[in-house]
C-alpha cells in the first residue's frame, strides 16, 4: 500500500514480495504476545487457550478465507488431533512433540481422505456435507467408548515434559510458552504459503473456481491440497489443547466448536492472516469477562455481535480498520 | 418374530416423520425460492412451542386453541425479521446468510433461557389426546394419531394450494426460474415474504406439536435444526413431495435405529445424509 503501482502492468512477483515484507505492525503484534508473561501472570491459562484457538482459526482461514470453502465441521480435525494426542499419552508416549506430530498426521490423513469429497461440491451441499461429516465423527467418538471414553471423556491423559525436562505448571507458564511457540512457527509456515504463487492461486479459486482451470490452475487439486494442510494445522491445535490441559472430552468435536471458530474468524476478518488471531483474542477475552456475569446469556451477545458484523462490518474488525486507514490516508486510489 | 412391535415402531417413526415434515417444509420452499440459507428456522419453531406453553399454562387456554396462535406468532415474527434483516442479504454470499441466521439462533436460545429458564417445559394435552387405542393388535398412541392426521392434512392442503391456486402457480414459477418470474411481472420478493411467513408459521405449529413428543428447552433451535437441514437437503430444495418423503424416511429410520441399534445413535442418519448428498447434491427430488 505504501508505493502505488507505477506501471500499468500487474506484476505478481513484485506484489507477492511486497506482501511478504514484515511490517512494523506485525513485529509489534508478536512482541505484544509476550506481554501476558509480564502483565497478566494470573491469566496465562486463558492466554494459552487464546493461542490454541487462534491456531484453529488460522487453519479455518486457510480454507474459508483464502480458498472460499465454507465448512461447518472443522472441529472434526481439531478433535482428531486432540484425541490422537490424548490416546498416545494415555498409553505412555507422553513426549509433546511426538503427540503433536501424530495428531497432525492423523488429522492430515483424514483431511486428505475427505478432501476428495470436499473438492467436488460448493454452496449449500458443501455446508451440509461438512456439517454431516462433523456429526458422523462426533457420533463415532461417542459410540467408540473403548477408545475415547465416550461421553465421559478420555480418562488417564498424562502431561508430558517439554524437551523431556520442562513440566507443565499449574499457572500456565509452560503451557502458554509452548502454545505460543507452536502458533508462531505454524504462522510463519502459513504466511510463507499464502505469500507464494500457490496462495495467489487459492485467492483466484475463491473469486472464480470455474475460470481458474482455464488459465492452467486445476481448482480441485489445489482445493485438495489446502484442505489437507488446513486439517493438519487444526490437528496440531487440537493436540496442543490436549497436552496443555490433560483432558479430552467430546466437546472437542462439537458442532458448537465448529460454529465458534467460524464466528471468531469472521469477527476478526476472514481472508487476512491476522483475522483469526485478533478474533480469538476478542472472543475469548470477552467470554472470560462476560461469563463471570451470566454464563447462559453469553450467547446472546455472540449472536448480537454476529448480526452486527454481518450487517455493518462485512470484512470483520481488521477489514473495518483497513477501511478506516484507507479513508484516513485520503488520496489512496 | 411378532409383527406387532415392528409395525408399532413404523407407526411411531411415521408420526415423528410428520413432525419433521411440519418443521422443515417451510425451509425447503424458502430455500428453493430465494436460495436463502435460514439457520434460524427452528428458532421460529421454538417460538411457536413457547407460545403454546405460555398460553396453556399461564392463561389456561385449551391445547388445541393455542395451536393457531403458535402458527400466527411464528409467522408474524418471522416476517418482521425478513423485512428488516433478511431482505438485505438475498444477494449476499451464503456465508453471510449463515452467519446472520446463526447469530439470530444464538440470540433466540439466550432469550428463551432468560424468560423460561433452561428446564424442559411440559405441556398439558387434553384427555382425549392421552393414552392409546388398540387397533389390529397394535397399540397406537392417540397423540401420535393426531400428529399423523395433522401432518397429512397440512401436506394435502399444501399440495392442493401449490398445484391448483394462483398463489401456488406464482410460488412454483418463482422457485423454478426466479428471473423469468420477475420478467413476467411477479413481485418475487413480496411473494417470498408471504411464503416465508407461511413456512415459519408451519414451523411454529410443528414446534408446538413437538413438545409432547420431544419436550421443549432453549436448545430446541439447534437440536432440531440438524434434522430439519437433513430433511431439506435429502428431500431436495423447493419440493414438498421430497420433504414429505425425506421426513418420513428419516423419522422411521431414526426411530428404528434408536429402537434396534441404540449403540449407533444418530450415526445412521448422518451417514445416509452424506451418502445421498454425494450421490445427488441437489437432493433426491431437487430440480437444480
Amino acid at each position: 500500500m505504501a508505493a502505488p503501482a507505477s506501471s500499468a502492468v500487474f506484476e505478481p512477483g513484485g506484489h507477492l514480495e511486497a506482501q511478504a515484507r514484515w511490517s512494523g505492525w506485525e513485529i509489534a503484534f508478536w512482541l505484544a504476545t509476550l506481554l501476558p508473561f509480564l502483565l497478566f501472570p494470573n491469566h496465562l491459562v486463558l492466554a494459552s487457550q487464546i493461542a490454541i484457538t487462534a491456531l484453529f482459526a488460522l487453519s479455518l482461514d486457510l480454507i474459508l478465507g483464502y480458498a472460499g470453502i465454507v465448512s461447518l465441521g472443522h472441529a472434526a480435525f481439531f478433535g482428531l488431533g486432540a484425541y490422537t494426542a490424548g490416546i498416545m499419552s494415555k498409553h505412555g508416549w507422553t513426549d509433546p512433540f511426538l503427540g503433536l506430530l501424530a495428531g497432525a498426521a492423523v488429522a492430515g490423513i483424514a483431511g486428505y481422505a475427505t478432501s476428495f469429497i470436499i473438492a467436488r461440491f460448493r454452496h449449500l451441499p458443501l455446508i451440509m456435507i461438512t456439517m454431516g461429516l462433523g456429526f458422523l465423527l462426533h457420533e463415532a467418538a461417542n459410540s467408540a467408548e473403548w477408545l475415547t471414553g465416550g461421553s465421559d471423556g478420555l480418562q488417564g491423559v498424562r502431561k508430558g515434559k517439554l524437551l523431556g525436562v520442562i513440566a507443565f505448571d499449574l499457572y500456565g507458564y509452560a503451557a502458554y510458552a509452548y502454545a505460543l511457540c507452536v502458533l508462531f512457527l505454524v504462522f510463519l509456515a502459513v504466511r510463507r504459503l499464502i505469500n507464494s504463487p500457490f496462495g495467489l492461486t487459492l485467492r483466484g479459486i475463491r473469486e472464480n473456481p470455474v475460470r481458474m482451470p482455464a488459465i492452467g490452475a486445476p481448482s480441485r487439486a489445489h482445493i485438495r491440497k489446502i484442505y489437507t494442510i488446513a486439517a493438519v494445522v487444526a490437528g496440531i491445535a487440537g493436540a496442543v489443547l490436549t497436552q496443555t490441559t490433560a483432558t479430552v472430552s467430546l466437546g472437542v468435536l462439537d458442532f458448537q466448536r465448529s460454529a465458534d471458530v467460524l464466528v471468531i474468524l469472521v469477527l476478526g476478518g476472514a481472508g487476512r492472516l491476522y483475522g483469526g488471531l485478533i478474533g480469538a483474542v476478542i472472543f475469548l477475552v470477552a467470554r472470560d469477562q462476560f461469563s463471570g456475569i451470566a454464563p447462559q446469556y453469553w450467547y446472546f451477545w455472540i449472536g448480537a455481535l454476529l448480526v452486527t458484523v454481518v450487517m455493518l462490518l462485512p470484512n470483520g474488525v481488521l477489514g473495518g480498520l483497513a477501511h478506516l486507514t484507507r479513508r484516513w490516508r485520503g488520496a489512496a486510489p | 418374530m411378532a409383527l406387532g412391535p415392528i409395525l408399532g415402531v413404523l407407526f411411531d417413526g411415521f408420526a415423528y416423520g410428520m413432525l419433521l415434515f411440519l418443521l422443515s417444509v417451510g425451509l425447503s420452499v424458502t430455500l428453493g425460492m430465494m436460495n436463502f440459507v435460514n439457520l434460524a428456522h427452528c428458532a421460529f419453531a421454538m417460538l411457536g412451542g413457547y407460545v403454546t406453553v405460555t398460553l396453556s399454562r399461564t392463561f389456561g387456554w385449551p391445547f388445541l386453541a393455542t395451536l393457531p396462535m403458535a402458527f400466527l406468532a411464528a409467522a408474524v415474527t418471522s416476517v418482521a425479521f425478513e423485512r428488516t434483516l433478511y431482505r438485505r442479504l438475498y444477494r449476499a454470499a451464503e456465508l453471510d446468510q449463515v452467519l446472520l441466521t446463526i447469530g439470530l439462533a444464538f440470540m433466540s436460545v439466550a432469550v428463551a433461557a432468560y424468560f423460561f429458564g433452561t428446564v424442559v417445559q411440559p405441556v398439558e394435552t387434553p384427555s382425549y389426546l392421552r393414552g392409546s387405542i388398540n387397533f389390529l393388535g397394535m397399540t397406537l398412541g392417540r397423540y401420535r394419531l393426531f400428529l399423523v392426521a395433522t401432518g397429512l392434512t397440512v401436506a394435502l392442503l399444501l399440495v392442493l394450494a401449490l398445484e391448483y391456486t394462483r398463489f401456488g402457480a406464482t410460488v412454483r414459477a418463482a422457485v423454478d426460474n426466479q428471473r423469468m418470474a420477475r420478467g413476467l411481472g411477479i413481485n418475487v420478493e413480496s411473494w417470498f415474504a408471504v411464503t416465508f411467513a407461511l413456512g415459519s408459521g408451519l414451523a411454529g405449529l410443528g414446534g408446538a406439536l413437538a413438545i409432547e413428543i420431544v419436550g421443549l428447552d432453549p436448545h430446541f433451535a439447534f437440536t432440531y435444526l440438524v434434522y430439519v437441514l437433513i430433511v431439506v437437503s435429502v428431500g431436495g430444495l423447493g419440493s414438498i413431495g421430497g420433504s414429505f418423503a425425506a421426513a418420513v424416511a428419516i423419522g422411521i429410520s431414526d426411530m428404528a435405529g434408536k429402537y434396534y441399534f441404540p449403540a449407533l445413535g444418530s450415526f445412521l442418519i448422518y451417514l445416509v445424509m452424506v451418502a445421498v448428498l454425494m450421490w445427488r447434491p441437489t437432493g433426491l427430488f431437487g430440480r437444480r
